[in-house]
């Protein structure tokens, strides 16, 4: 697989007049996990959307990939990798990160693909991502995500956390000794 | 009602810190009349205020001010600027402790006789022991209202604990039970009973669980002999010619410097705060530090030997709600050298939320090994190990050359190394806490390495010859007749137990002393 079958990066100045709904409805077309237009990106099944204010919208689908590569769950959902790396969107930020993922580019031509996304194994991903784990870009990237991925209240409920109970009395008459399998 | 002393005022005894020790100690001396001002670092937060939520709570809570590390501990490398997770806070961190009070056993008290010469470990006894202290630990049962002691019923055991239970019983272990605990299984003390609602770390909103913030503070406030100042960091005590101490400097809430005279100091900090401020204290006449002529302030630290395991089973245990340390087992703290270590550990169960299972799992750690054992969040278990580790003379606080607090005080640095029985009996641990796992039917363990400490103990110890420690018996410096130590950090050895316990019976029985003191003047 290549880029261009995950993400379609336009260039095109002209297209840059197309509304979110054009775009959103162009990606529904593909396959992709998700479309980057002209500075914002979709998924491809509409869930959700994200503008990009100061990194480059390839530079940000890059990162999203990446944030998932380092904490794959396959049942949650892209929104929550973007929520996570979203903060990384501001101009005091952005120089750092293209730079970072201009490493991650290069470390992946240096394994022979034509960029990152290109890959279509995340096992071959990891490779990639091995090489550049002991760099501050990537540990800035994975200590983010700690608290950037997993302290979003929502993602809690995929992992069947219920978070405080206090609001509900606890868990004295609500199943603290529920066990039944034991 | 708090009682406003003047900073001229040299009569008071002031004590820096409000948790186990300083917060009990205060307590007890303005009971039996004695003008205390007790100056805390942190805010006032009450069970109204604490959060149920992780990463905020400790936001709100935790002593997150620059610390330094070294060492080839673990902590050192993926926690390089948080040695330690304790409290700054009135009330210190018996908002955040779990609430298990257990006795040192008595040949804890001992361990250098017990254990005999270990290389490498700077073992000592210290000049106390089981019969001096078990009606002191009788009196701090009673304050705690602890469970399982004075007729008290132990709590009901969670999802968590009954996995544990299970395992620990298919092995052959005997001594398990949701505990001794410091939280109430019935309304008693003017504090509600447990609700089971988790959220043990992040102090508890029912009040259920002892902490000094809602029961000695405000009753040693109530007396009029007590006034707390939060919010203000003590930066140096001063002394006299004649060698004796003589107030203390502390930045006030303003960030002012202020300086309140004494008659007695008693430091309770925890073990890095306290040697800080020691060691920040050094004079023309003590350059090495206050109380330091044995070179042993800030040495010998000791954060027990610690560990946790987790296990992933093929149906759901949700561990996180109930108490989160709900249940021990006791079986292996006994000292029992066929083990090939000396001492011994307590196995305890543990609950994080998915916030802090992420953060402390495996820190550092990516891809899917990490991500799948998440997956199971909602199928795991999970407990805590915490044994006694070596006191080594090169584990230590020292004052940092470099970093400086907002105050442009010197931070620590601290340093510590695992002694090798520290590596063996961890080891020996991770081994029996999967065995229990197994026995339940596990699909999957996980030995999960030290957390920040937060039982951090022995920066000043306590020793019979003034050359081998910090403090005498009664926590007294050996060097300056009207300094105390009143915290973890005169502890000589660590024990296999949960220290607070121990820290409230010596803080209650130094209070008795120094009242004693007080009234035939020699205080």
């Amino acid at each position: 697989m290549t880029a261009e079958t995950f993400i379609r990066i336009d260039k095109h100045p002209e297209k840059n007049g197309m509304t979110r709904r054009e775009l959103l409805k162009s990606a529904t077309a593909l396959s992709a996990a998700f479309v980057v237009g002209p500075g914002f990106l979709a998924a491809s099944n509409a869930a959700w959307a994200t503008e990009v204010e100061a990194l480059k919208p390839e530079t940000f689908a890059t990162l999203v990939q990446m944030a998932r590569d380092i904490y794959p769950h396959d049942h949650v959902g892209d929104e929550f990798y973007v929520n996570a790396v979203k903060g990384y969107d501001t101009k005091e930020a952005a120089p750092d990160i293209e730079q970072g993922i201009r490493l991650l580019n290069a470390a992946a031509r240096l394994k022979q693909y034509d960029n990152y996304l290109s890959i279509g194994w995340e096992r071959d991903r990891v490779k990639v991502l091995e090489t550049l784990q002991s760099t501050p870009f990537f540990q800035r990237i994975r200590g983010g995500l700690v608290t950037g991925l997993y302290n979003q209240k929502a993602l809690w409920p995929l992992f069947g956390y219920e978070g405080e109970s206090f609001s509900q009395g606890g868990y004295l008459d609500r199943g603290f000794n529920d066990i039944n399998w034991l | 009602m708090a009682a406003p002393f003047e900073l001229n005022d040299n009569n008071v005894v002031v004590i820096i810190g409000t948790g186990a020790g300083g917060g009990v100690l205060a307590n007890e001396l303005a009971q039996q009349g004695v003008s205390v001002v007790a100056l805390e670092a942190g805010g006032r937060y009450l069970p109204q205020d604490y959060v149920n939520d992780e990463w905020e709570s400790f936001g709100q809570l935790a002593w997150t001010d620059p610390r330094t590390t070294s060492g080839d501990w673990r902590v050192a490398k993926d926690f390089a600027g948080l040695p330690a997770w304790i409290v700054k806070a009135v009330g210190g961190s018996t908002t955040h402790w779990a609430g298990a009070s257990l006795r040192f056993q008595a040949h804890e008290w001992k361990s250098a006789t017990h254990y005999g010469e270990v290389e490498g470990a700077n073992l000592l006894d210290w000049p106390i022991d089981a019969a001096e202290m078990a009606p002191w630990y009788e009196k701090a049962e009673e304050k705690l209202r602890v469970t399982r002691t004075g007729g008290r019923e132990g709590l009901p055991g969670c999802n968590n604990y009954l996995v544990f239970e299970k395992g620990a019983k298919a092995l052959g272990y005997e001594e398990v039970s949701t505990g001794r605990m410091a939280i109430n299984s019935e309304p008693n003390d003017d504090r509600l009973a447990c609700r089971q609602t988790g959220f043990c770390f992040q102090g508890c909103k029912w009040g259920a669980k002892w902490s000094s913030a809602y029961t000695d503070i405000p009753r040693g406030e109530a007396t009029g002999n007590l006034e707390v100042r939060d919010r203000a960091q003590a930066a140096r005590i001063l002394h006299g010619d004649d060698g004796k101490v003589t107030g203390v400097e502390y930045f006030d809430q303003d960030g002012n410097l202020q300086m309140q005279q004494a008659r007695v100091v008693c430091v309770a900090g925890n073990s890095y705060e306290s040697p800080r401020l020691l060691l920040n204290s050094a004079s023309s006449m003590f350059p090495d530090g206050l109380a330091n002529s044995s070179g042993q302030v800030g040495r010998n630290y000791m954060r027990h030997m610690t560990a946790s395991v987790y296990g992933i089973f093929d149906k759901p245990v949700k561990m996180w709600r109930g108490t989160t340390m709900a249940g021990i087992i006791q079986d292996e703290a006994r000292h029992d050298p066929s083990r090939g270590f000396v001492g011994g550990y307590e196995m305890e169960t543990l609950a994080l939320g998915l916030p802090f299972m992420a953060a402390f799992l495996n820190p550092g750690a990516w891809g899917r090994e990490f991500t799948t054992a998440l997956d199971s969040y909602e199928n795991m278990a999970g407990m805590w190990i915490v044994g006694e580790d070596m006191p080594q003379e090169t584990n230590r606080i020292t004052l940092s050359d470099s970093v400086k607090d907002q105050f442009g005080l010197p931070v620590v640095d601290v340093h510590f190394s695992d002694h090798p029985n520290d590596i063996a009996m961890r080891n020996h641990a991770y081994q029996q806490g999967s065995a229990i796992y197994d026995a339940v039917g596990a699909t999957r363990t996980l030995p999960t390495p030290p957390y920040p400490s937060t039982h951090n103990l022995g920066t000043n110890r306590m020793s019979e010859n003034p050359g081998d420690g910090v403090v005498n018996q009664w926590g007294r410096a050996h060097d300056i007749l009207n300094l105390y130590v009143s915290d973890g950090s005169q502890f000589t050895s660590g024990a296999a137990e949960n220290p607070t316990l121990t820290i409230v019976a010596l803080a209650m029985r130094q209070a008795d002393h120094i009242v004693g003191e007080l009234a035939s003047k020699n205080l």
